[in-house]
């Protein structure tokens, strides 16, 4: 089996695996290290800067209350991504242990919570997302459970669809024909096969994640104000937009550079893992 | 002054370019001249190009390939410079392709009438009003029964056989001048392969049509063609009449590939041929043969050989061909015989098998499913040490009982038991440790039965650590001397399947069997997916090990000249009921079954001599008739109600057991010469 | 056949009525109900005991549950939270408005997917191809309040060509909507387009490399003929399901871009509701965006089984 290294190798090898690899690293570090690098406090306004263009002392200029936006953009990624980061793998954990018991349980369970999975899936996310946020709040003690709740219920299903295809193999007959223990089979035939498409799976979750997340941010229900997040820089900036559009428009790069970073790094994984990629709406 | 050639291929080669630059021909310079009306078979295992060869007769080249040198003439056209609305013009006109996978050949989408009217309508001149009828002529040309309903089906809803057909009158409404056939019968049974054949040399001599019949078959290529072509690694190796290459073959090849060929008529076991055939574009500068070849010397690995001619007018590409009638057979002995032994390994009883789930409403009222059992009442005794082969075509249930013995599939009645003792849990996973040792189980396609992640050493330590519970260092030594005893070696260990070839794959699911030491193993048509010079040898290896620990075989397979090599017993089925049990050499040499003579009758034999007796239809039945006799539908022998609606009795005929109604002394007359081949509506 | 499409409303129905359970039992588990909503700071003691027998808020769950499906099936969800409206009225007025903006979209975009995916696929790895797709990876990459945003400063703010706001109320009739519609339907379709675009094109490409299309190559099937009757039927097929996807996501995904463009659809009245705490509200219009959800689902499927032979007849696999 390939280790985690020599994999990234190869994707690093693959041009768009290269940029997206880049990217996503760039704004990693940019998240982690950038309380110690920006000039100004986030929180810091003035009545007599407002909306002044990008100059030697406001590097990206500043939004409607005076707050310099470089400092604001650098910081704006961190709760995102935090938060991110942290509900992904718990979505690809629980939907994937779940579809990979369902693809080998079939019967009565399987058709059960299929049922149950496809009338979840017809609802609209926001919905969901909203109705547990406004009741519970919106601090990441809230978020980040809401979003690996609700975007591991699509993992569910591309989980159940590979153990399928992996349990009508011969050799996992093979195994059940030897007698391995039900728990082996997993552990020994279906997860090494299985790993990988949920592997491609899970950066493509991410990047859903993200746009889900400052979509919430910029509705007003993701991260309150004022610690600075992109989305919600682009909400707050919309009335001025065509006079300041630098407010606007720098979050917006730094968020779209991100998200594409991690879409290609997707790519690369999957053509490097030899996954098939069907393109599926979000959630 | 001969006739100029119809289908003129000079000197052509054909290749790719390599993941590292370096052009690699997949056909090397190839001369091929055919005259009209003739036939002539392309014959090559994987990787020799033949199917290459035949494509580029029409001018077509797959994507990624391109032409080195050479070229390819069609009637007087160069095929390759041709612009595309002429080669529409002829494709499918005057040369027509018959693929080898009719089913996925045809689209999907489209009823199969308007797919024959497209073919009129693009290569014949009749108008569009005629071109109904004209598709109903085609399809009985072909021998469809009611071509009206054909016509108004799709592509799936056919069985392979008669997908087949539609594929060959497709072809046939262009009116061809030739016709190019890539593997047209692999895949199909027996009967059906016979009839297709049969049909195709009436076409060749009613029409005058020139084949090309691609096929690494030599049992077909002996019943349809005049004249054959050996291909290895990409070149021509042997070029003369059927009769002359493959009654005395002047290439070291071609000898050691025919007597690789396990025949009906010879029990012997069939020479395997060592090594592999090298990958498409791997041949290197001189004959690409030599490495495995028992006359090379060391002009060989330097010098090219050029074709030439031999006295007997067969063109042969070697340089000592004229040494090859002296090459030794390498074994010629029957299959290792087993002990006699009162204890039989494993006893089968009133095994009956059903894939048919209950319904809602029969689950409620607690009911069996109501359709017929896909087996029923088999009663097989195994004895220790022996081979015991399972015959039959499409829907005889054979994998159906390996499935069930395994215990992956439940029986419906019957039991299953090793001899005096208790029987079998019905599902896998409640039998015992040791009864589960006892059994092992080797799959037919070697790629899909080992797991793509897991070196040869991860997949030998998979039994070793669940039965024997062995330490690491124990586990090594014993992965090793396996490894040796199915002729692979220690440096196998860390190799993925990917890494192997499909012959060294098998030998490790064989490693993979005797890891366990079992008493019996489970042989689904092991040897079906290998190339033919590879299977020769893994068919040895099985009996060698038989001879060496006693393990007794069930080995299923729809191949029957391989059966007379292995089995020392043989057991006939057809739609899951047995026909006739008994020990090779005595089925085979007085077949007493109906059906079992309609099998035996099909077969291919590598001989021109050789003609196929066709007594039955090749008609696929879905499932088996829900009284009587199984084969009540087909038998050329039908005795009327009796056999409708009475199960047949067992009668013993001394050496071996039938079940038939008709009493022995008739079944074992031939068939009245004349008999009406019964057309099943 | 028809037993396969009972089975398929059969189920739509199943998943609509889990769904409404589903509903009823999330708005069940949340602290508070629609007397807390109303009454706020005053929701305490007889107040609220009053308020709570009024709106028959304490009969036990079942039977509110089966009080509100029976309503719901005839149309009837009841009074707004600040019992000054009926449901019925807010979410049809809402309603309209979404499928206008969905169906503008759908009307757009997926004619565009068709032929461009089409398009990129028979032009393979050529400039064409590249440049469709990955435009259509921005596409989907990139949020819509991104793109909504990015076209308005364009459109609006710069060249001033379309209104960047939509200023029609509610129940303003449909003519009212244009222009101002042109900009969020834009953007709806973008999103929607990429999606669609993929699929078809990975599915083309799957068909070109068929064995049946090769045969028809070597049958001498010009090229037209080939693309029409034997590529394009089995490519789209399966394009039908993603489409279908796509609709069902279009209704989240409108919010967004309702609540940018100021567009006053069911989206908006959706956040809305659930601000104010108006559970019946939210509760109407959770089910009514399912159901229509289910329907599309149910709609692609029943095309999907009509249009491919292989499902349409017994010997066919089923799944």
């Amino acid at each position: 089996m390939r280790s985690i290294f020599q994999i990234l190798k190869e994707v690093a090898a693959r041009p768009s695996g290269a940029i997206g690899l880049v990217l996503v690293l760039l704004h990693i570090l940019i998240a982690v290290g950038s309380p110690w690098v920006v000039p100004y406090d986030f929180k810091a306004i003035s009545a007599l800067d407002i909306l002044t263009p990008p100059d030697a002392k406001h590097w990206f200029g500043t939004d409607q209350m005076g707050r310099d936006v470089l400092t604001r953009t650098l910081l704006g990624g961190r709760e995102a991504l935090l938060v991110t980061a942290i509900a992904t793998p718990m979505a690809v954990f629980w939907g994937g242990l779940l579809g990979i018991y369902l693809g080998l349980a079939g019967g009565r369970r399987d058709d059960i919570i299929m049922r149950v999975v496809d009338a979840f899936l017809s609802l609209p996310w926001i919905l969901k997302m909203l109705l547990l946020i406004v009741t519970f709040g919106n601090g990441i003690h809230v978020l980040i459970p809401t979003l690996a709740f609700f975007y591991g219920i699509p993992v569910i299903r591309i989980a159940r669809a590979a153990a399928h295809t992996v349990v009508a193999r011969d050799y996992v007959l093979a195994a059940r024909a030897r007698g391995e223990k039900r728990i082996t089979i997993i552990r020994r035939e279906l997860l090494p096969n299985v790993l990988d498409a949920l592997m491609v799976e899970g950066a493509m979750r991410w990047s859903w994640m993200l746009l889900a997340f400052s979509s919430l941010s910029f509705l007003g229900f993701g991260v309150s104000p004022p610690t600075p997040d992109w989305g919600l820089m682009v909400a707050d900036s919309r009335t001025f937009l065509p006079l300041a559009p630098w407010a606007g428009l720098f979050p917006i790069v730094f968020l779209s550079s991100l998200i594409i970073g991690i879409n290609m790094l997707a790519d690369a994984l999957a053509k490097t893992l030899g996954v098939d990629r069907a393109q599926k709406a979000p959630i | 002054m001969p006739q100029e050639a119809m289908i003129d291929i000079r000197d052509l080669s054909v290749g790719f370019s390599g993941s590292d630059g370096r052009a690699r021909a997949v056909l090397r310079n190839i001369d091929l001249q055919i005259q009209a009306g003739q036939s002539v078979g392309l014959v090559g295992e994987s990787g020799s190009g033949k199917s290459t060869l035949a494509l580029a007769a029409m001018g077509y080249l797959k994507t990624g390939l391109r032409v080195f040198g050479g070229r390819a003439h069609f009637c007087g056209t160069d095929m390759f410079s041709l612009g595309r609305p002429q080669l529409q013009a002829l494709r499918g006109g005057k040369i027509a392709l018959i693929p080898q996978n009719s089913g996925q050949s045809l689209t999907p989408t489209m009823r199969v009438g308007v797919q024959m009217a497209e073919a009129l309508a693009l290569h014949s001149a009749l108008p569009a009003a005629a071109h109904g009828q004209r598709s109903l002529e085609l399809l009985k040309r072909v021998r469809l029964p009611d071509p009206q309903a054909i016509l108004a089906r799709y592509p799936h809803e056919l069985s392979g056989g008669q997908q087949q057909r539609v594929a060959i009158a497709m072809a046939l409404a262009g009116e061809p001048a030739a016709l190019l056939l890539d593997e047209p019968t692999t895949g199909l049974d027996v009967t059906t392969q016979a009839h297709i054949l049969e049909l195709l040399r009436e076409i060749n001599a009613q029409t005058g049509t020139a084949m090309v019949y691609v096929s690494h078959d030599l049992g077909a290529i002996a019943r349809v063609c005049d004249r054959v072509l050996v291909l290895y690694a990409g070149e021509v190796v042997a070029d003369g009449s059927v009769r002359a290459v493959l009654r005395a073959p002047a290439h070291p090849y071609a000898h050691g590939l025919l007597a690789s060929i396990p025949r009906l008529s010879d029990a012997r076991m069939p020479a395997a041929l060592d090594g592999r055939p090298p990958a498409p574009g791997e041949a290197g500068p001189a004959c690409a043969f030599a490495p495995r070849c028992a006359l090379a010397q060391e002009r060989c690995s330097t010098e090219r050989p050029p074709l030439r001619s031999l006295a007997s007018g067969e063109q042969v590409r070697c340089h000592f061909a004229e040494q090859t009638p002296t090459i030794a057979r390498a074994q010629s002995r029957l299959a290792r015989t087993a002990q006699q032994s009162e204890v039989q390994a494993l006893n089968l009883e009133q095994l009956g098998v059903s894939y048919a789930r209950p319904n809602w409403w029969e689950q409620l009222l607690g009911r069996a499913p109501s359709a017929s059992l896909t087996v029923q009442d088999v009663n097989l005794q195994l004895g220790p040490g022996e081979t015991l082969a399972l015959v039959g075509e499409s829907g005889s249930g054979k994998s159906t009982i390996l499935k069930a013995l395994a215990g992956l599939l439940a029986p419906a009645q019957g039991r299953i038991a090793f001899s005096n003792e208790a029987p079998l849990a019905a599902e896998v996973e409640q039998r015992s440790p040791s009864d589960l040792r006892k059994i092992q189980l080797i799959f037919q396609n070697p790629d899909d039965s080992l797991n793509p992640r897991h070196t040869v050493a991860q997949i030998l330590a998979q039994p070793l650590e669940l039965y024997f519970k062995l330490g690491h260092h124990e586990i090594e030594q014993r992965s090793i001397a396996l490894l040796e005893r199915v002729r692979l070696g220690a440096h196998y260990m860390d190799r993925l399947p990917s890494q192997m070839s499909g012959g060294e794959k098998q030998r490790v699911a064989i490693a993979r069997a005797f890891a366990a030491e079992p008493d019996v193993v489970l042989c689904d048509e092991v040897t079906s997916a290998l190339d033919v010079s590879v299977q020769a040898a893994v068919l040895d290896l099985l009996d060698e090990l038989r001879a060496q620990r006693g393990t007794a075989y069930l080995f299923v397979s729809h191949d029957l000249a391989v059966v007379r090599a292995l089995a020392h017993r043989v057991a006939v089925l057809y739609q899951g009921r047995l026909c006739e049990i008994g020990p090779a050499a005595s089925v085979y040499a007085q077949p007493l079954h109906p059906y079992t003579r309609v099998l035996l009758g099909a077969v291919l034999e590598p001989d021109p001599d050789h003609v196929p007796q066709l007594l039955a239809d090749d008609v696929l039945e879905s499932s088996p008739p829900a009284q009587g006799c199984p084969f009540q539908r087909r038998c050329p022998k039908h005795q009327g109600d009796r056999c409708d609606g009475e199960t047949p009795p067992w009668q013993d005929a001394g050496s071996h057991l039938v079940r038939c109604h008709i009493p022995l002394a008739q079944l074992s007359q031939a068939l009245a010469p004349g008999t009406e081949v019964r057309h099943v509506g | 056949m028809f037993k396969l499409l009972l089975r398929r409303i059969l189920l739509g129905g199943l998943t609509v009525a889990i769904v409404s359970l589903i509903i009823f039992g999330a708005v069940e588990m949340l602290p508070g109900d629609a007397c807390t909503a109303l009454l706020r700071q005053d929701a305490q003691g007889d107040t609220l005991r009053v308020c709570r027998e009024e709106l028959g808020l304490d009969k036990p769950a079942t039977s509110r549950y089966l009080d509100w499906m029976a309503g719901a099936v005839k149309g009837d969800f009841g009074l707004t939270a600040h019992r000054n409206k009926e449901v019925s009225e807010l979410v049809g007025d809402r309603l309209k408005n979404s499928l206008l903006l969905g169906l503008c979209a759908l009307a757009l975009g997926v004619p565009l997917a068709f032929a461009l995916g089409i398009a990129a696929a028979l032009k393979r790895d050529r400039w064409l191809d590249l440049i469709v797709s990955s435009l259509a990876i921005a596409a989907m990459t990139i949020p819509e309040f991104v793109s909504a945003t990015l076209l308005i400063l364009v459109f609006s703010g710069w060249l001033s060509w379309l209104p960047g706001i939509v200023t029609a109320s509610a129940n303003a009739p449909v003519s009212a909507f244009f222009p101002q519609i042109i900009l969020p339907v834009v953007v709806l379709a973008m999103v929607m387009t990429a999606h669609i675009l993929r699929t078809v094109r990975s599915s083309m490409l799957e068909v070109l490399d068929s064995d049946y299309v090769r045969m028809a190559t070597l049958k001498g099937v010009p090229y037209r003929r080939m693309i029409l009757r034997h590529v394009l039927p089995n490519a789209l097929l399966p394009a039908i399901n993603v489409v279908a996807l796509t609709v069902a996501w279009l209704l989240g995904g409108v919010v967004v871009i309702e609540t940018v463009f100021n567009y006053p659809g069911l989206g908006r009245l959706m956040v809305g509701a659930i601000s104010d705490r108006d559970l019946g509200l939210v509760q109407a219009i959770a089910l009514i965006v399912s159901t229509v959800y289910v329907l599309v689902n149910l709609s692609a499927d029943i095309l999907s089984l009509l249009a491919n032979p292989r499902l349409r007849t017994s010997l066919g696999r089923s799944h």
